[in-house]
């Protein structure tokens, strides 16, 4: 029978969580349809492999190469397609990372197959086929879709899974004969620039600190850090931060930004427009604070203080402070 | 130097309605908008064009014949023409057969050397449109790029921001290039750009003009259905209180995250 597969995903050769989370969900889907779990690993000196039959594979197809040391979306893809010929799997999922919505479109597209995009939720329908459950349009609305092609694709939005604990103590490992033509690649890989800060991703972090208008200046959002590195978050911004330049894009949430689902996000200063909403709104656990009691992220807050920011948080800071003594 | 930029016309309101037959959104009867994340696209496009000579951009979408609005909004930011492909056979089309028929006009109109679009639209919020057509016009593809180190008759050097830093790599054109936020500024059209974008004519194409295989266009020809569509509640019912002082309202805050066991 057909299995499933999972991408999974490298930060600087090092296994990405993100692979873990994927596997629970290919997990749960090669269970009910009883079929093998597979991960797909895809780099150069990789290391702990064996981590992916913890988390639930049964099977690594992996192809450890100098020349895919880089992601070469060509290379990947012309891979990734002699694989799918050659062992037919009727699943394919990766993660909705900047790796993931690269490589799927462009595999999707020469397999002459379906993707969906950042889904949520992910089971078998009656008949056997994946059903793909995905937030769009701000998450307001919520569609299921059906792939009619085989095999059937989706990203996962990071965060939407824990991973689980697998006892595979014989797991195996298949490495397959990939033809030199396919290594050929069209990209001129030039170099990585790692960012300064150590912080992780915020679509990956467990905690979001984040700050809007509300802040004032770009010295409070000194406060905000602080308060992160005490709760082991990272910081995040509505787009007004971003806009008035007082923390980069990358931390920016919402529709024209990042989407999160933190176990804790915390909204401070920020009065929740849709398109904040939109970005934010799968959290496990949401915290607001703001000066105006009509702003509407208090709509979607498990606990609100109507209050300025700027002047709750240093208690906080201090507060926490006296906790650690 | 010829360039593509690859647009949408997205819904302007939050307010959105969806045909609970198709499972699809119903486009007209509401305002519409171009896709703000095609803004940045659109601008980069104008930004080469006025560094280098001899740059013709055509912005490109597809939709319903108001759609020709977002063809206008682009042309008033400095793009030259444009093409807007209109016809009932394209509606319903998932993101394969969109990347299909975009393609196929790509090569009706004669390819670029570079392709730009935005990094998603803000309605399906799917961003694989950009990829996927590169992918159909089998030439390389650069997402999230926010910067265009250098870009030649011959090849384009980017930026692309991931995950915990940039990457920097290179490809020769024709290449399709997706741009994310941190890429530029966009300008607001001028008084001359409005003008001109008020007498353009926006060339349509339909399926029949672009040769499109009909088993490959619109809802018919896209591998994925809607097969239900619901609306959560996005609403939660917590507890508000009003901070009397910032010392009482941190010991609130402090009671809350050792309930939820964050502390």
């Amino acid at each position: 029978m057909p299995g499933v597969w999972t991408l999974a995903e490298f930060r600087e050769n090092t296994i990405n969580s993100v692979s873990y989370e994927l596997l629970a969900w290919g997990r749960s889907l090669a269970d009910t349809l009883g079929v093998e779990l597979s991960s797909i690993v895809l780099g150069y000196e990789i290391k702990d492999v064996e981590t992916l039959f913890d988390h639930g594979a049964d099977t690594v197809y992996k192809i450890d190469d100098k020349r895919i040391e880089h992601f070469l979306p060509d290379v990947y893809s012309n891979i990734l397609c002699s694989l799918v010929k050659q062992y037919d799997p009727q699943i394919i999922i990766a993660s909705a990372t900047t790796y993931g919505r690269t490589i799927m479109p462009i595999l999707s597209t020469k397999l002459n197959t379906g993707l969906t995009a950042d889904c949520t939720k992910l089971e078998i329908g009656e008949d056997g086929t994946l059903l793909q459950t995905r937030p769009a349009i701000g998450g307001n609305v919520m569609a299921t879709i059906r792939t009619q092609t085989k095999p059937q694709m989706a990203t996962v939005r990071p965060r939407s899974k824990k991973p689980i604990s697998y006892d595979k103590s014989q797991g195996k490992i298949i490495i397959p004969k990939i033809e030199d033509e396919l290594f050929k690649s069209a990209y001129r890989w030039i170099k990585f620039e790692k960012d300064e800060s150590t912080d992780l991703p915020i679509q990956e972090a467990d905690v979001v600190i984040a700050g809007g208008r509300g802040m004032k200046d770009e010295k409070n959002f000194e406060m905000l850090y602080e308060l992160a590195k005490k709760l082991n978050g990272v910081v995040g911004a509505s787009r007004t931060a971003v806009d008035m330049g007082w923390i980069p894009y990358s931390h920016q949430v919402g529709l024209s930004g990042k989407t999160v689902s933190p176990h804790l996000y915390m909204a401070l200063g920020i009065s929740g427009a849709i398109q904040h909403i939109a970005g934010m709104s799968s959290s496990d656990i949401v915290i607001a604070v703001n000066t105006d009691p009509d702003a509407p992220i208090f709509n979607v807050a498990d606990f609100g203080i109507i209050g300025d920011a700027t002047e709750i948080i240093p208690e906080l800071l201090k507060a926490l402070g006296d906790k650690d003594e | 130097m010829k360039i593509g930029v690859l647009i949408k016309q997205v819904p302007a309101t939050d307010k959105v309605r969806i045909d609970e037959k198709t499972g699809t959104m119903v486009r007209s009867e509401m305002e519409a908008e171009l896709n703000p994340l095609d803004m940045y696209a659109v601008e980069e496009a104008v930004r080469i064009k006025e560094r280098l000579k001899d740059v013709h951009i055509t912005a490109i979408t597809m939709g319903p014949p108001s759609a020709s609005d977002a063809i206008k909004d682009a042309i008033s930011i400095g793009c030259d023409d444009g093409y807007l492909l209109t016809d009932r056979r394209f509606a319903g089309a998932d993101t394969w057969a969109t990347a299909y028929t975009l393609s196929m006009a790509i090569k009706r109109i004669g390819g670029f050397d570079l392709v730009l679009c935005g990094e998603r639209a803000t309605d399906g919020e799917t961003g694989q449109v950009g990829p996927s057509v590169g992918a159909q016009m089998g030439i390389p593809v650069l997402t999230y790029v926010s910067e265009i180190v250098e870009l030649t008759d011959g090849y384009v050097r980017v930026k692309r921001s991931i995950e915990g830093g940039h990457e920097i790599v290179e490809v020769d054109l024709p290449a399709l290039i997706s741009v994310v936020k941190e890429i530029n500024d966009p300008r607001i059209p001028n008084l001359s750009g409005k003008l001109k974008a008020k007498s353009a004519e926006v060339k349509s194409f339909d399926a029949v003009s672009i040769e499109a295989d009909q088993s490959k266009i619109g809802l018919g020809g896209s591998p994925t259905r809607v097969v239900k569509v619901f609306y959560p509640k996005l609403t939660r019912s917590g507890e508000i209180v009003r901070s009397k002082d910032p010392q009482s309202a941190a010991e609130a805050l402090l009671e809350f995250l050792k309930s939820k066991e964050i502390i």
